[in-house]
């Protein structure tokens, strides 16, 4: 049995020549390092002990055209190669399972089917950058994630894959499972590194980046699960073909999370540069809209990226396409709903998780919010004002782009694309001091 | 000391390994949280001896995080998440269904101590929406008929 009942494209994976993060995340004993070795499994991270130099391996990385997973997408390799080579301080890798974007189901599958995927990913990043001390931040509520990595962990160092003088190589390389205590904030990457040293999980100015200065002011390099899950398969594969994968500035696999309103909610691995509406509609996929009801909207990387309106769907999940459309590819959080939802009871939802997130380090972000779920309670329960879009819209400009970290512009982007998209929806709702379309959503 | 020998033992564990002493506030707070459902004043203290960290490092960063309430609960903590994915699947009306069952409102306790209520933030459950975690298990693709089964069970182990 698995932990949890998520559906995935494991199936497809298996019998395709180039997908692989999900290879066998359907093998109920693929948690086990027997089987994961069997697989294959920690091949890799030998082949890099016994041949190759650090810096061979941020280079083979680089040309593999790897983008972080995390959200931002930034270039996997170059990030490691900014971790200052003569620097007399230890390096520290943090592998981020912090996972708690709305929408965002990805990383957990990955930790809990294959958790030596991960812990050999984060190995070989760890000896590219020349640490000796390697963290994995898991998200307090992640229980059974915990576990599995724990286990998983304590096998590793059984095997010989962690701790002294791994495989005959010289190089020693101990782990340690993080959790955290409930916070959001803790995913962006400074304030992970404040939780990990026992402060408040609130952000920090860059610079310093923590590639420079991170945990305990030493060198950090920060990177998504599966973006370290991608890893092991560059090396044993080669850049070369990683690089064949995908579109020309969104390389390699990436998994979705699809979630909302169809038929077949899961998690799905796909090519970068997918299309989004075979993702919804195809019966491999999301198997269309729930009810076959239509189509409202989407949101295409998770709850801080801009809508998409059913015209606009017909496009490529990757970096530069959702780019085009206006949005971003985020963290691969497919959201879909149908036209039952009233757009500003959706933005309510959103805007008090940014607000009850908000570290409160700074003030546009943290009274920000709170105005801005103010106003918009205001609009959904009937007494909206005249003039509340204009003055929504002015508190979001305030906020944009005056931030200590991107949390704040997570907040406002999704609300000024759902004016942008539905702003009749929205004075209809202050004139007529109702929704448009009455939400109402049942479980069954 | 309120806290056990067994968890004295496994936050020393569990701190031995991390190059700061202060990077342990988190690992301990959890261990403690997990043996008694909350962290009080008088627990802030009980830890900074064990891992020789001030009271103050430990109660200041104590307090930012959700999963570390000074106050007990119901012996099941049933957290809901209310976040985008499960809400469009219904996840308002499971609340709702639990507040009745329950018969109480949420953010309340059950008279017998038994249930909490509360709704939270996305839990990573949302395609397998709508969701709640009871103490430390997820239960995920929600009905009605899984929520009595789950309830039943509950009060029959109680
Ligand atoms: C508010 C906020 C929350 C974030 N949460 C996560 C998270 O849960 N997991 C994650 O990998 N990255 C998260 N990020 C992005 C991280 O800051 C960082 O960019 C990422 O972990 C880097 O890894 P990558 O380059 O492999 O993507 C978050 C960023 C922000 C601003
Ligand atoms: S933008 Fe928000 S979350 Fe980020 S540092 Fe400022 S207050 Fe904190
Ligand atoms: S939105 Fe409910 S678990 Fe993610």
């Amino acid at each position: 049995m698995f932990y949890s009942p998520v559906i995935t494209n494991a199936a497809e994976v298996a019998s395709h020549k180039d997908l692989h993060l999900f290879k066998y995340v359907e093998d109920p004993k693929q948690h086990e390092i027997g089987t994961y070795q069997a697989h294959g499994g920690y091949k890799a991270w030998k082949k890099v002990l016994n041949g190759m130099t650090a810096d061979q391996v941020t280079e083979e990385v680089k040309k593999s055209g790897l983008r972080g997973r995390g959200g931002a997408g930034f270039p996997t390799g170059m990030k490691w190669g900014f971790v200052p080579k003569a620097s007399p301080k230890p390096r520290y890798l943090c592998c981020n399972a912090d996972e708690s974007e709305p929408g965002t189901c990805k990383d957990r599958v990955l930790m809990e089917r294959d958790p030596h995927g991960v812990i050999e990913g984060m190995a070989i990043a760890a000896y590219a950058i020349g640490c000796h001390l390697m963290f994995i931040y898991i998200r307090g509520e992640f229980n059974h994630c915990r576990e599995r990595m724990e286990q998983a962990m304590n096998e590793a160092y059984q095997h010989g894959h962690l701790g002294k003088n791994i495989h005959g190589s010289g190089y020693d390389l101990e782990m340690i499972v993080h959790t955290g205590g409930g916070a959001y904030i803790c995913g962006e990457e400074t304030a992970l590194l404040n939780s990990v040293e026992g402060e408040r999980g609130m952000s920090r100015m860059r610079p310093p980046f923590p590639a420079i200065e991170g945990l305990y002011a030493c060198p950090t390099i920060v990177n998504n699960v599966e973006s370290l899950a991608s890893v092991p398969h560059i090396i044993n594969r080669g850049a070369d073909w990683y690089g064949s994968l995908g579109t020309e500035k969104s390389k390699g696999t990436k998994i979705f999370s699809l979630s909302g309103h169809v038929k077949r909610p899961g998690n799905y691995e796909v090519e970068m540069g997918f299309n989004l509406k075979k993702l919804i509609y195809d019966p491999a996929y999301g198997n269309g809209m729930l009810e076959d009801k239509k189509l409202k909207g989407v949101i295409p990387g998770g709850a801080s990226t801009p809508f998409l309106t059913p015209d606009m769907i017909d496009v490529g999940l990757d970096y530069e396409s959702l780019q085009t459309v206006g949005s971003m590819l985020g963290s691969g959080a497919v959201i879909v709903f149908n036209e039952d939802a009233c757009i500003v009871w959706v933005i309510k939802k959103l805007i008090h998780f940014f607000r009850h997130e908000s570290c409160g380090k700074c003030t546009p972000c943290r009274e920000g919010t709170s105005w801005l779920e103010q106003m918009i309670n205001r609009i959904e329960s009937g007494e909206g004002q005249p003039g509340d879009i204009e003055k929504i819209e002015d508190v979001c400009g305030n906020i944009l782009g005056r931030t200590i970290c991107p949390l704040g512009d997570a907040a406002v982007m999704p609300i000024q694309s759902a004016i942008k998209h539905w702003r009749d929806e929205w004075q209809y709702h202050i004139d007529q001091k109702q929704c448009m379309v009455k939400t109402n959503f049942d479980f069954k | 000391m309120i806290l056990t020998q067994e968890s004295i033992q496994e936050i020393k564990e569990k701190t031995a390994k991390y190059p700061r002493k202060k990077s342990g506030i988190l690992p301990a707070l959890t261990v403690a949280y997990r043996q008694l459902g909350y962290v009080d004043d008088e627990i802030y203290h009980e830890i900074s001896k064990v891992i020789k960290v001030p009271y103050v490092e430990i109660a200041e960063a104590a307090t930012f995080y959700t999963m570390f309430p000074k106050k007990s609960r119901g012996k099941y903590l049933i957290q809901v998440c209310h976040n985008i994915s499960c809400a469009l699947l219904g996840a308002d009306s499971l609340i709702s269904y639990l507040e009745d069952k329950l018969g109480i409102k949420k953010g309340e306790t059950t008279a017998d101590n038994l249930f909490t209520l509360i709704s939270v933030e996305c839990l990573g459950s949302c395609s397998t929406a709508p969701m709640m975690q009871i103490n430390h298990d997820f239960h995920e693709n929600l009905t009605r008929e899984k929520v009595d089964g789950i309830l039943e069970t509950l009060r029959s182990e109680a």
